[in-house]
């Protein structure tokens, strides 16, 4: 079970309430497709992902975006045990979806740049210590059902 | 991986002429940032009096490692020569895992973004990205 402080805690649930899901989260999927080309492997059934412009119109890149900001929600939600919580989203991304788990935090990385930008001088380095150990926590769950 | 393109090598140096004046705000805001979210990198600076966020040594250090950074940005044809001395220093010296290049690429991307925001966008991270992935590869070449 992963220790939060009480300024962890607090810190978490503070992003997620400053940030707009609508706007973070396809930011967040658009730039981990346009630096790291090779994530785009995962969403062929997309269309057009062949720039940087088509990437950030896409309107299924764009909702993709929002099912990820309300599936970090729920870790949230429930940080004593997020472990469990992404059970079986880790199985769905293992056996369905084949996603190679070094991925993860490469949209992780993303997320961090695009926060670090809605919230400026906001996000200090304790803020930014807090928000990285949530994604790693986050990428961890992920990664448990893979075998 | 790391081969840098004109159109990089060219977004790169504009996108760095923002930059210029700032180098050692942005350089403390990067190394302070790696030793509060990776707290494993703190065992290279066990011989500073103070490791917090913004200190004296930190930032000296964030200008220093700048100076570098942005000596880099106008050197992008040859890194590998421009560096040699540095991926020395680093490899026989200072023997820092090359690992944590990346850690502290990754804060330095932060910085950007929170200093620049919109004008910080996908197309200005993944050139800069990879011009940190060409420098920290040029740093790592002495090693072995």
């Amino acid at each position: 079970m992963v220790a939060w402080t009480d300024f962890e805690r607090a810190t978490i649930k503070d992003i997620f309430s400053k940030i707009d899901y609508e706007v973070v989260g396809p930011a967040a999927i658009s730039r981990c497709l346009i630096v790291y080309p090779w994530t785009q492997r995962y969403f062929a059934g997309f269309g057009n992902l062949y720039n940087a412009a088509a990437i950030t119109s896409n309107p299924k890149v764009a909702a993709h975006g929002k099912v990820v900001m309300q599936g970090l929600e729920k870790a949230v939600k429930n940080m004593d045990n997020i472990k469990a919580t992404f059970t079986e989203l880790s199985t769905l991304h293992s056996e369905k979806l084949q996603v190679d788990p070094d991925n993860f935090m490469l949209l992780g990385d993303c997320l961090a740049i695009v926060v670090a930008a809605q919230l400026g001088k906001d996000f200090t380095p304790e803020v930014h210590a807090a928000f990285q150990k949530f994604l790693a926590v986050v990428v961890s769950s992920l990664r448990r059902q893979y075998y | 991986m790391t081969t840098l393109s004109e159109k990089d090598k060219n977004i790169v140096k504009t996108f760095w002429a923002k930059v210029a004046g700032r180098e050692e705000q942005i350089g403390c805001d990067a190394v302070s940032r790696m030793l509060t979210v990776y707290p494993q990198t703190k065992t290279y600076f066990s011989h500073w009096k103070d490791l917090s966020p913004g200190s004296d040594p930190v930032r000296k250090h964030g200008g220093i490692v700048m100076a570098a950074v942005t000596d880099a940005v106008s050197k992008t044809d040859d890194l590998t020569g421009a560096l040699l001395s540095l991926s020395e220093l680093h490899a026989f010296t200072l023997r820092v895992d090359p690992a944590n290049f990346k850690v502290l690429s990754h804060n330095l991307l932060v910085v950007l973004s929170t200093t620049f925001s919109n004008d910080f966008t996908p197309e200005v991270h993944v050139a800069i990205d990879k011009f940190l992935t060409a420098v920290a590869l040029a740093l790592s070449e002495k090693y072995r």
